[in-house]
């Protein structure tokens, strides 16, 4: 493991200026964001937190390229990813998701999935490809089930493998959506050893949605917080604390102290949500 | 991208997005009616014969002869015929599969002793026992009935056992820690979680007995003095070289299908609203 | 750590043994077999012994059984005779035939509807259109548009086997997870990669449970053609055994298309386990 790491991040500065996505299920508009804007350094760790439903995904999606958005701009490293004229951003390698409930494709193995992304964009013959997955797995602790199926392995080692699958890709930034959710907390603290020892080495922008505070301000530079449906920026709390960190930090007082302040804001929206008793947009 | 993706793209898009569906499904299909009606207008045109289109008789002749057998008291005697058949083999194999599918999914030695049998004759097409029918029934009627019987029990049976067995366990835990009997159980729980497999199993085993119904009456019907039906309408057409009527048939058949169907997902339907929130 | 996992996998024999004998200790087996000979037992008293009406018109297992193995039968057609496994022959090869134009022209038909809204919306309408009409209200427009008997018969078994492989595979195809075709398309694929690596092994699944229903349509419509108009065929067979009073040859050939039904449903099955390995190993992992 490397410790102080001097790479200097050049790449994946995210700016979202006054992105308004407005949607309609069956006929209702339902303005998902409204005039959200938020811009994200080269190489931070940008989380965002806000009660389930309230349109973080969205803005997630509208990155990644998966939705459009209905008005706005959003420019990666200065470059017009989506906005006037172009709604749709297009979906690349440059951008890579890690999904919620995990998305390595259940019929190729571990080895396989990582290798799909080079191979797929002709930057590698199969067999290079195979070589770098089984070199950066076993970097990961995976190499030992790089033969096996998603199905036969723990959540744990498929979400580790699916961060692995993004990574070798070399992206400029690394979009994760709740991808932690379903695991049990034991599970989650080894995930969040995993994710910040990759990010120490390769200090690839990461943009990670969460509703749990605490892995917020334990992996993040910045904790988003984001208010109820229509989704914009509420409060931004940073968090000052130098890496690498471990789990000591949980105990530390700085630490309670920003939870603390988060929790504040975070709390307010969670209470108008659960009134509001709306069906959760996913 | 796939259509699901396409369809979030903007409310406003949707509703042209759905009609559009609609326009090409109307285009496709007038394209298809055109090009039948040109493959067998093409020997009187040009001489040449259509390879197997061109036999069959075009759209525009079986419309003139529908409004023709339209008019006849026995087409719709056909109707009912077969209606009636199929609607009293179905209703028999309700009766008697789902029972017997919920026996087999609720008592784990009833399923031991019975399901192997039930398994081994199931291959056997519903139609190879038709011959062994006639010779073991009485009557006719009787023997086609148990054929259409057959056809529809397996599938009930099947469809009935897969959903009492998928019904989530939490359920019946919850029920019992609330203080249900085992018959309460199986009324509250059992009965209503198996719901939806039995429709699925009725809708499924609706086509099914309109084939064998279908079959029965070309094989067994042919002339004899319980003919009729639309099977026997469709056969003494072809008997008779008439072929734009045969095709009336085929037609009819389908919509008597798709009607019974429609009945069958209608009830469904309102029996089951829990499932209208979709 | 990775020499473990070759040594500690069991082989198929081994695993083959271990469940059987696990199984034997259940009552399943053991129910198995007696409701079986039960049924085989009620079969025999009530058409050989006793012979109450009707049942005693029907031929019981005793008889079917030993003109079966009987190398010079009363009836005429025994295991041992020649026209026994013609029948068998030229019933299988239509259906081989029949299935397997069904599976080539299905399968890329659904896929293609499941994948492309455009597609569908032209599609669709047709098929749905034809799908009610049942396959045997196509016997006489069969004999009509293709000479002889072959062709019509295996154009009915095509058909039925075809709507039902299209059908599901398409279902498939639009019940794969949409996270799947987002993780390609973030990984930098294009159309055809998204194709081969997501469309066609997700609806895999889907595909084998619609193609073994379609065997056994394909099985129910060539047993009526060949009923209704064939020449050999065990269709055929019982048809013309009936016709001539020869019900224990009838009783015979229904047996042994039952069998044969359930064979040829079992190959496309295990044709399903070796193509889907992730599934059988998945399931391995969680049990049911």
């Amino acid at each position: 493991m490397s410790v102080g790491n001097n790479i200097a991040p050049s790449k994946g500065a995210i700016s979202i200026r006054n992105v308004t996505k407005v949607y309609d299920p069956g006929g209702a508009n339902v303005m998902a964001v409204d005039d959200c804007s938020l811009e994200i350094a080269a190489g931070e760790v940008c989380m965002i937190v806000g009660p389930s439903g309230c349109g973080k995904t969205t803005l997630l999606n509208a990155i990644a390229g998966f939705h459009s958005i209905t008005e706005g701009q959003i420019d990666l490293d200065g470059e017009m990813l989506c906005g006037p004229g172009k709604q749709l951003a297009t979906q690349g390698a440059d951008r890579v998701v890690v999904f919620q409930n995990g998305a390595l494709f259940p019929w190729k193995t571990l080895a396989d999935n990582v290798a799909y992304g080079p191979v797929v964009q002709g930057l590698m013959s199969k067999a290079d490809a195979r070589e770098k997955a089984m070199t950066m797995l076993a970097e990961a602790g995976l190499d030992g089930v790089a033969d096996k199926f998603p199905g036969e392995v723990s959540s744990g080692m498929a979400r580790r493998a699916e961060i692995v699958r993004a990574l070798i890709n070399d992206p400029k930034v690394l979009l994760l959506d709740e991808p932690y959710r379903a695991m049990d907390a034991l599970t989650k603290s080894i995930m969040h050893e995993s994710l910040l020892e990759v990010y120490d080495r390769t200090k690839v922008t990461i943009f990670f949605i969460t509703h749990d505070l605490e892995e917020a301000i334990f992996l993040g530079d910045r904790v988003v917080v984001m208010t109820t449906r229509p989704a914009k920026t509420k409060k931004i709390v940073d968090v000052k604390i130098n890496r690498p960190r471990d789990y000591r930090l949980l105990s530390s007082e700085e630490f309670r102290v920003l939870v603390q302040e988060t929790k504040e804001a975070v709390h307010e929206e969670a209470v108008k949500a659960f009134e509001a008793g709306e069906r959760e947009l996913a | 991208m796939t259509q699901s993706s396409k369809k979030e793209n903007g409310g406003i898009l949707k509703k042209i997005f759905s009609d559009l569906t609609f326009k090409r499904g109307i285009a496709s299909i007038l394209i298809f009616l055109i090009l039948w009606e040109i493959g067998f207008r093409f020997h009187e045109w040009f001489g040449i014969m259509v390879p197997f289109v061109g036999k069959i008789d075009a759209p525009t002749l079986v419309v003139a002869r529908w409004r023709e057998v339209v008019l006849q008291p026995g087409y719709w005697e056909s109707w009912y015929l077969s209606f009636g058949r199929v609607f009293f083999g179905f209703l028999v194999a309700q009766v008697i599969g789902i029972p017997f599918g919920l026996a087999m999914a609720v008592n784990k030695n009833f399923r031991g002793l019975f399901f192997p049998p039930f398994e081994i004759l199931r291959p056997i097409p519903p139609l190879a026992w038709v011959p062994a029918s006639i010779i073991f029934w009485p009557t006719t009627e009787l023997s086609i009935m148990f054929v259409t019987f057959l056809g529809a029990f397996y599938t009930v049976v099947i469809n009935v056992l897969g959903g009492a067995r998928s019904i989530d366990i939490q359920y019946l835990r919850a029920a019992q820690s609330m203080g249900a009997t085992r018959w309460d159980l199986f009324r509250k729980i059992i009965l209503p979680g198996t719901l939806p497999s039995i429709f699925i199993g009725a809708a499924v085993g609706m086509g099914i007995t309109w084939e064998v119904v279908l079959a029965a009456e070309m094989i067994s019907g042919g002339g004899q003095q319980s003919g009729g039906g639309l099977g026997f309408f469709i056969w003494s057409s072809y008997m008779g070289g008439v072929m734009d009527q045969v095709i009336v048939g085929m037609i009819s058949i389908g919509l008597a299908g798709y009607i019974s169907s429609s009945l069958i997902r209608y009830l469904g339907h309102i029996s089951m609203p829990w499932r209208r929130m979709f | 750590m990775s020499n473990q996992s070759v040594s500690s996998r069991p082989t198929g024999l081994q695993y083959f043994l271990y469940k059987s004998a696990k199984a034997l200790k259940t009552p399943t087996p053991y129910l198995a077999f007696l409701g079986i000979t039960l049924w085989l037992v009620a079969y025999y008293l009530l058409c050989e012994q006793w012979r109450i009406f009707p049942f005693y018109k029907v031929p019981g297992p005793v008889e079917v059984i030993t003109e079966w193995i009987n190398k010079d039968p009363i009836w005429g057609t025994s295991m041992f005779t020649e026209d026994y496994y013609i029948n068998i022959w030229v019933s299988c090869r239509r259906i081989f035939i029949a299935f397997a134009i069904a599976t080539g022209l299905g399968v890329p038909l659904g896929l293609f509807m499941g994948w492309s809204q455009k597609f569908k919306d032209y599609a669709f309408p047709i098929l749905e259109l034809l799908r009610p009409i049942p396959i045997l209200a196509w016997v006489p427009l069969a004999i009509v548009m293709f000479a002889g008997f072959e062709t019509p018969i295996i154009y009915l078994a095509t058909l039925a086997s075809f709507f039902v492989t299209a059908l599901n595979t398409m279902l498939g195809v639009e019940s794969i997870d949409e996270s799947y075709f987002r993780a390609a398309g973030c990984l930098g694929s294009k159309k055809h990669h998204i194709f081969l690596n997501v469309v066609v092994p997700g609806a895999l699944p889907y595909i084998f449970t619609g193609l073994q229903i379609s065997i056994g349509v394909a099985w129910f419509s060539l047993v009526a053609a060949e009923m209704i108009s064939g020449d050999y065929g065990l269709g055929y067979m019982i048809m013309d055994s009936y016709m001539v009073n020869k019900y224990t040859t009838m009783v015979m050939a229904m047996l042994t298309l039952g069998f044969v039904g359930w064979i040829t449903s079992a190959m496309v099955r295990s044709a399903g386990d070796r193509m889907m390995q992730w599934r059988e190993r998945a399931l391995g992992q969680g049990g049911v």
